[in-house]
């Protein structure tokens, strides 16, 4: 063997044609610099509840430190079976519809590899979560990219996956509210989507873990519209409402004979998610109500301080509903968005991630994460008003 | 609790401009709303939250158990109402249980809070009793930590 370059193409095709994501990349700039403002993270700046953390030491001292079932704890399926009927409006039997999984990423992979044959495509909407394309083909899918726009507020509509579907076409792909633009979709838009799911005969797998926090509609889960919940791969996880993303910890609610196939995947790779984050999941779920308000409502005025913000500087941003990101329109300035970012994180110490992290279609866009506190929100907005004034517009 | 009350309590210096922004309201109403609550004297004043420990660190507090003999017409109000008015009294309470106030007493020394007790409260007519406890340290106080917390721990820039 003679260096790294017969190394690399030992590797597999698909592994090594992928890019690293966008973001990994953002991040290692960065880290070099000293007193940025981030805007750019995006996981919840809140403490997890220390209720939840006070019991997980508990859970440590009382050696809650083995093998679980590989599904996960029969206890913390029931207790996520009543919780999901409650909010998203879909029963599940924790007996074998449910899986715990290692975050939603996880659930995820686990998914895609049960259901694809090579060739099988996948739509999905962009701009998306960075790891979205990644995995679908590494589970060796074809993904079909859907551009959500903002002119209806990055919704997705039936016309747009009509465009792009085709007789081989398996999955659907569904993340709202969305990161990164902070979109979310009303009963009707669902209604759509669901028929369309149903005429084509589609699995649709929906990523929902922002789903508690919406800020001027409740969420609506495409799961329980009917139908849908036998055709659905619904997933979530406890890393946004409950801010608990170290925690790796998510979850599959799904018809058996899915969640079988997923476990057996799980099974063999994974075994069972963390004893320790599964008893702080449980722990969660007891008492979730007040900590999740608390938080949203905070976001909610996060939210409403940056709208106002941008409109003030003249940077056109579609409201977001929810998540807890804003994703502005910087095209006027004639910019590439990444380099709108880097010059933004050079002249003034802000970091935003470029749109085009989140897929194509994200160009002429930068996504702000508003997970950080009001005082940093306030000095960004001021330092982003200072430098758009500078740029010429295009 | 209404939001703008939330947002005051957190941070009372935070302008109305930005309350506004946050609430998505006009300005005009939450100054209209800021004066109504303090006319209505939902908000009593405005006050920093302080680390006494570092302002002055001989400073002494105690907390103070009292049990009074309520008077006829006027219950427990009389009596604790009189009792408030010593400024030395930082806050008082009607608490359930094996005692009827508490107290929490400032004083520059020991020998300060000792005197008041001896000489001020527990000669007054209608109390009955008293037990003092001095604070060794503050952890919390009004929610807030007085010890420094870990810095964010995130990484800068994540998906």
């Amino acid at each position: 063997m003679n260096g790294s370059a017969s190394l690399r193409n030992r590797l597999n095709t698909v592994v090594r044609d992928i890019p690293r994501s966008g973001i990994r990349d953002f991040f290692d700039i960065v880290t070099t610099m000293k007193d940025v403002i981030s805007l750019g993270i995006g996981e919840p700046d809140f403490d997890t509840p220390w209720h939840v953390r006070e019991s997980t030491v508990f859970a440590l001292e009382r050696g809650a430190t083995h093998y679980t079932s590989n599904l996960g704890y029969l206890e913390l399926r029931r207790a996520l079976s009543t919780y999901v009927a409650k909010n998203f409006g879909a029963e599940y039997n924790p007996e074998d519809q449910i899986l715990i999984t290692v975050g939603v990423s996880e659930a995820l992979d686990l998914a895609l590899r049960a259901l694809l044959n090579p060739g099988d495509e996948v739509l999905y909407h962009e701009p998306c979560y960075v790891s979205y394309r990644a995995t679908i083909l590494f589970a060796n899918g074809v993904p079909l990219a859907v551009e959500t726009r903002p002119h209806n507020g990055f919704r997705l509509t039936r016309a747009m996956l009509e465009a792009k579907v085709t007789p081989r076409t398996k999955v659907l792909m569904l993340n709202f509210p969305n990161n990164p633009t902070g979109a979310i979709m009303s009963r009707a838009d669902l209604e759509n989507i669901a028929a369309f799911a149903v005429e084509r005969d589609l699995i649709v797998i929906t990523d929902e873990i922002y789903g508690e926090l919406t800020y001027d509609a409740p969420h609506q889960s495409i799961v329980s519209l009917p139908g849908l919940r036998e055709r659905t791969i619904f997933l979530h996880g406890f890393s946004k409402a409950w801010a608990m993303t170290g925690f790796r910890l998510g979850y599959a609610c799904g018809p058996a004979e899915l969640i079988e196939a997923m476990m057996k995947i799980h099974q063999y790779t994974m075994l069972c998610a963390s004893s320790l984050s599964q008893k702080a999941a449980l722990e969660a779920l007891i008492r979730p109500e007040q900590d999740v308000t608390e938080m949203v409502n905070e976001y909610r005025r996060r939210r409403n301080f940056l709208a106002t913000a941008f409109a003030d500087m003249g940077v056109e941003c579609h409201r977001p509903l929810g998540a807890f990101y804003a994703f502005p329109s910087v095209a006027k300035f004639g910019l590439p968005a990444k380099e709108f970012a880097l010059r933004l994180l050079a002249d003034e110490k802000v970091a935003v991630v470029p749109g085009t992290a989140f897929g194509e279609c994200g160009e002429g866009f930068v996504r702000c994460a508003y997970a950080t506190n009001m005082d940093n929100i306030k000095e960004a907005m001021k330092r982003l008003k200072r430098f758009t004034a500078k740029l010429p517009v295009r | 609790m209404d939001e703008l009350l939330k947002i005051l309590q957190n941070n009372a210096l935070e302008l109305p401009d930005n309350i506004a922004r946050m609430l998505n309201i006009p300005v005009a109403e939450v100054q209209k709303k800021i004066a109504a609550y303090e006319a209505q004297g939902v908000i009593r004043g405005y006050q920093a939250i302080l680390n006494e420990e570092q302002v002055d660190p001989e400073k002494v507090t105690a907390v103070i158990e009292v049990k009074v003999t309520p008077q006829r017409e006027g219950g427990f109000d009389t009596i604790a109402q009189r009792i408030s008015r010593f400024p030395e009294v930082r806050s008082a309470y009607l608490m359930s249980g094996t005692y009827d106030l508490l107290l929490f007493v400032e004083g520059r020394s020991l020998r300060e809070v000792a005197s008041f007790v001896s000489e001020r409260l527990s000669p007054l007519e209608g109390v009955l009793s008293t037990s003092t406890h001095f604070m060794l340290k503050t952890y919390k106080r009004f929610g807030v930590l007085m010890h420094k917390e870990s810095t964010d721990e995130r990484l800068s820039v994540s998906p």
